[in-house]
């Protein structure tokens, strides 16, 4: 993958920056962003150095003092927006798992899944898989992050439910791999990263967050609770899309990648709640509140991007 | 406590399903036999999957006091 498009001033000088052989990293140290989108993508491109880079971009960058700096001071902003948008406090009832099960089924949100199970036409479900395909090719990645951050019981958990997204060791079943064969048989392009130059700030904002979460150890809850909360959405959209990909006769493979999750996140929603942030709870109960913020931002931005696809296509 | 006790064979999940963990075949009412295919399994207990015997999540749409 290219370096994306910059989206404005600072994008548009960390990425020559990046790409240079002679950067002057002053430079980028002193542009601000001009809007949202211009922080996101610097920011997601930043994430990017730690997954899989760019092959315009040194891979000894990673590390770039600079590009560190810039990433901190543009993940703190990010981060004061999602907590400003959070509510200030959280449930506290006793029994976490039924607490959470609860907290997500009260939240009400617009619905892309019922959209394309019986309206949406078939560029629009193409439309939605490019924009998806910025996180289903890397599923599961930033989660992976939080790995080394747990303790036993968590550890053990978490390892349990990604061994399952990675395919259980066979690289045809890696569900990143099922997204990308279905992108292919759909026509469109299966390369990590291919569509990032047309995805709005909102798709930006849920995998940047996700990165955010990832790659900071003290937000270890809050990628968990994120986890916890995509999983626990997944199942039932899931089989919604699949009879919508169906009813426009997209092809088998694309229409698997979404039944697959149909069975697999109904197990995995039981994991994450209950034995991957349950037994998180026990050893470190301090980390509830994150828990909730990761599940309530994993829903807010979803919702934000739900309603920025259904504005857009008057539906 | 034995490591074991921490980590059960079958877990039985309020209002949900019953997890499995390791391969298994399970015999539905009609005497359909259905192999597990993943590490862990997710057993329907409400009877409303339309993936049975396995759960699809469809437990979370009916009524609390009805559920498992
Ligand atoms: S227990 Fe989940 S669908 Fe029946």
């Amino acid at each position: 993958m290219l370096t994306p498009k910059g989206r404005g001033t600072l994008s548009e000088t960390a990425f020559q920056a990046m790409r240079s052989s002679s950067p002057v990293w002053r430079d980028v140290l002193r542009t601000l962003p001009d809007d949202d989108d211009d922080l996101h993508i610097t920011l997601w491109a930043l994430h990017e150095l730690h997954y899989r880079g760019f092959e315009d971009v040194d891979d000894a960058l990673e590390w770039q003092p600079e590009l560190i700096e810039l990433r901190r001071s543009l993940e703190h902003s990010f981060e004061q927006t999602l907590r400003d948008r959070a509510p200030e406090t959280w449930p506290d009832d006793p029994d976490f798992a039924e607490t959470f099960f609860t907290f997500v089924a009260d939240h009400d949100g617009p619905s892309l899944a019922g959209h394309v199970q019986r309206d949406a036409d078939h560029e629009q479900v193409l439309e939605l898989l490019r924009m998806r395909s910025i996180y289903h090719l890397k599923e599961s990645d930033p989660t992976a992050w939080v790995v080394p951050r747990l303790p036993v019981r968590a550890k053990a958990a978490l390892m349990e439910l990604q061994f399952d997204e990675y395919g259980c060791g066979d690289p045809n079943r890696l569900h990143a791999a099922l997204f990308a064969r279905g992108m292919d048989e759909c026509g469109l392009r299966p390369e990590y990263g291919a569509y990032i130059d047309d995805v709005p700030l909102e798709v930006l904002e849920e995998n940047n967050a996700m990165s955010l979460f990832g790659l900071n150890r003290r937000l270890r809850g809050a990628s968990l609770g994120h986890l916890a909360a995509f999983e626990v959405t997944s199942s039932i959209p899931s089989r919604r899309i699949a009879q919508g990909l169906t009813r426009l006769g997209l092809p088998a493979a694309m229409v698997e990648y979404y039944t697959e999750h149909v069975e697999a996140d109904a197990v995995h929603e039981q994991l994450a709640v209950r034995t991957i942030c349950g037994s998180l709870l026990d050893d470190e109960p301090q980390l509830r509140d994150d828990m909730f913020f990761g599940a309530f931002t994993c829903l807010d931005l979803e919702d934000r991007f739900a309603r920025r696809m259904l504005e857009a296509w008057a539906a | 406590m034995s490591g074991h006790d921490d980590h059960p064979d079958v877990i039985l999940c309020a209002g949900g399903p019953m997890l499995l963990r390791g391969d298994h075949v399970i015999e539905d009412a009609d005497g359909t036999q259905h192999r597990t295919v993943r590490p862990i399994s997710a057993v329907c207990r409400c009877g409303k999957s339309a993936s049975q015997p396995w759960c699809d999540g469809t437990h979370k749409l009916i009524p609390k006091q009805r559920r498992p």
